[in-house]
């Protein structure tokens, strides 16, 4: 997938002016919202688990190199096989590899962020291979050529008219005059035309919510059941997996999925919960006769030692953006690439680089949100503000941004000259505005005025009433 | 091909010097030896008889539906009027599990019962369980020779047979009772290739965020909850 982050202001734009999406906007990522509400106060300890996730991870993190032996090991001793990947091209490899050495033809997808990161459905078909989304949401997006809107659900941007227009137009062989108007009648549908896929499949792609070291296990949670019929079908089950997944025993992944589902979704508990270890066993009457676990790297070891080190606590959840007024506001495609809200504008600047995604980190109102209820407790404002730290380094904003800010800098290293220049200014505008109380224009800061009004100050800067309020505390404590 | 040797090298390497760590670490060589729990909510910490009514509250929240029985004796009429009540085929794929061949098919001779793997025609199936997980309601499956992991995903119907023995408080618990057990049929203490943890029927919110039942799995769950 080809990025377009650093189109953000135009696709934010275009976004803000598309009333369809604006609709949906106003109300999907609420019910998201209240449901983890419900969720999160049902359960006492919700609060003390998000602690101990971040523990954790931090304390895998700080033990990756051990934890991802272990998992190796374990993998192998049950008969599987890893092939660590440093890029998205290895890993794009490495998979079309296992296809080709089986013969493989049909290829079967479960729902995985990282296989949107590293675009393996255009490099399988470009070699010949026909893969099949089969998550519901993926599904339908993968019929319209679109990228996911959300990271757990997909085809968030969409009604239900936009699916059954969707699907009149890619199952022709089903009756013309069949009716298609409710979700229950476009599910059923998309379950049998993917009966037959699930069936056809030579090998099955799933992603990996957690690796367990102890065991050699992945897992996968889900709500349809489209993961598991992915990888007990075919010949061959692919898992998909960065190394950040990896978490030491079946205690420790029993807590991330205390937190996962009530994150994600507001559930209890995911309906189906899948702990994958090696091939089928002798006498097993199905599953997968080969197993594999694509380990990949893609940028992650680096982060390690940073001040971007926390973000690969992160278990995709989609909590951040939920609860995030940009996300609500432009939705997922505005963000250009594969991960939106307050994650992507972390993550994206990591995996792309700041010229590319620069953007994001800026489109932040630093609300908080994100952080409040990331079940990793990952600070997401303060990495973005150090993106932005890095966007100046590099000198990648507009030259009249960078202007503005040397000569703001070099009057803040002034003091005394500051307080005399923002005391004048202040007295100066909260005279001029007195009458109304604000400004619809104003000569530098038309930026600010073409959206909104500029309040007008009331006479004083806030250090002075900041020194007036000190000194009369003063003399109120004596 | 990538050269995954090198990589794999080059992957560890690079986590080794950003940690500063060259052998790894014996702390968490540790915590892979003795799997210490982490937090464990209260609300399934209490007596068995309050596990056993948790879990059925719990999976009777998320859409499955459960009935008591008196013994394995009841499934066969259990199984026919709950097939017959829905207006579904009387026929059956039961798992050829050793742990269900205490139930006398033959009392209900209207009934077809298949054993094997599912098969794209089934309609229901009916399978064991290792585990029920009172905190969420949850079934935890273990795939085996016995136990075909199909059979909890293609038909549209599935039935579950579980022992009020089998309830236990979390998905901490399930697990002691599997390390305890030698992890069923896996050799020397691993686990089965396939755990699954069903929690309800399954289900999709993909479609403007409603939710609806029977994505791709089973559009029913039926839990026959046995007397010990």
């Amino acid at each position: 997938m080809q990025p377009t982050t650093h189109a953000f202001p135009e696709n934010a734009r275009k976004a803000l002016s598309d009333e369809r999406l604006q609709k949906v906007l106003a109300i999907a990522p609420a019910g998201f919202v209240n449901r983890r509400k419900q969720a999160a106060d049902r359960l006492p300890e919700f609060e003390a688990l998000r602690d101990q996730g971040r523990d954790l991870k931090n304390h895998v993190l700080a033990n990756l190199d051990t934890y991802l032996e272990a998992f190796e090991g374990k993998v192998t001793e049950q008969g599987g096989h890893v092939h660590w990947c440093r890029t998205d091209q290895e890993a794009r490899d490495a998979i079309l590899g296992i296809c080709r050495k089986v013969g493989a033809k049909t290829v079967t997808k479960g729902k995985s962020m990282i296989s949107e990161e590293i675009g393996i459905n255009d490099h399988l078909e470009a070699n010949g291979l026909t893969p099949i989304e089969t998550d519901l949401g993926e599904y339908i997006i993968q019929l319209r050529r679109e990228p996911p809107s959300h990271i757990i659900a997909p085809a968030f941007h969409l009604s239900k008219a936009d699916v059954e227009g969707t699907f009149r137009q890619a199952h022709t062989d089903l009756p013309a005059d069949r009716v298609l108007d409710e979700p229950k009648v476009l599910i059923a549908e998309a379950r049998q035309v993917l009966r037959r896929k699930f069936q056809q499949a030579d090998v099955g792609i799933t992603g990996a919510n957690i690796m367990v070291a102890e065991t050699g296990s992945t897992v996968i949670v889900t709500n349809e059941g489209n993961g598991d019929l992915t990888q007990i079908l075919p010949r061959v089950h692919v898992v998909i997996a960065t190394i950040d997944k990896v978490v030491p025993t079946l205690e420790d992944a029993a807590l991330v999925l205390r937190l996962l589902a009530r994150s994600a979704t507001g559930q209890e508990a995911s309906a189906y919960t899948t702990f994958s270890t090696g091939p089928r066993r002798p006498g097993d009457l199905d599953g997968p006769e080969e197993f594999h676990v694509v380990l990949l790297d893609n940028g992650r070891s680096a982060l390690l030692g940073t001040e971007f080190q926390d973000v690969l606590r992160c278990i995709r959840c989609g909590a951040c953006m939920n609860h995030c007024p940009v996300y609500g506001a432009v939705g997922g495609h505005a963000y250009g690439w594969v991960y939106p809200g307050p994650i992507g504008s972390v993550m994206q600047p990591a995996l792309l680089g700041v010229k590319e995604a620069g953007h994001l980190p800026n489109a932040s109102t630093f609300c908080g949100r994100c952080e409040a209820v990331c079940p990793m407790r990952i600070p997401l404002p303060k990495m973005m503000r150090h993106w932005r730290e890095k966007e100046f380094e590099q000198n990648l904003q507009p030259a009249a941004m960078s202007r503005g800010l040397a000569l703001w800098g070099w009057f803040a290293r002034r003091p005394a000259l500051y307080h005399a220049a923002t005391k004048m200014a202040a007295r100066a505008l909260g005279m001029l505005g007195r009458g109304k109380g604000r400004f619809a224009r104003l000569p530098l800061a038309q930026g600010w005025t073409r959206h909104r009004d500029m309040p007008a100050p009331e006479g004083r800067t806030f250090q002075q009433m900041w020194a007036e309020k000190k000194a009369a505390e003063k003399k109120g404590t004596r | 091909m990538a050269d995954t040797g090198s990589a794999r090298a080059q992957i560890l390497g690079g986590i080794r010097k950003a940690l500063n760590s060259a052998e790894g670490s014996e702390e968490a060589r540790q915590r892979l030896a003795t799997h210490p729990r982490n937090l464990i909510p209260a609300r399934a910490q209490r007596p068995h008889d309050e596990q056993v009514e948790l879990f059925a509250a719990m999976a009777t929240e998320v859409s499955a539906t459960v009935e008591l029985l008196g013994g394995m004796a009841e499934v066969p009429g259990a199984v026919a009027d709950y097939l017959a009540g829905l207006n579904l085929p009387a026929e059956v794929r039961v798992a050829p599990d050793a742990a269900l061949d205490a139930i006398p098919w033959d009392q209900r001779p209207t009934l077809t019962v298949t054993k094997g793997r599912a098969r794209d025609s089934d309609g229901a199936s009916l399978t064991g369980a290792f585990a029920g997980v009172a905190e969420t309601g949850t079934l935890m499956l273990l795939s085996g020779a016995e136990r075909p992991t199909t059979l909890n995903f293609l038909p549209d119907t599935h039935v579950v047979v579980l022992r009020r023995g089998q309830i236990v408080g979390t998905m901490e618990d399930a697990w002691d009772r599997l390390r305890a057990a030698g992890g069923e049929d896996g050799a020397n203490g691993a686990l089965p290739r396939t755990v699954n943890f069903i929690t309800g029927p399954s289900r999709t919110g993909d479609i403007e965020m409603r939710i609806e039942l029977g994505a791709h799995g089973p559009r029913r769950l039926h839990i026959l909850l046995v007397e010990d």
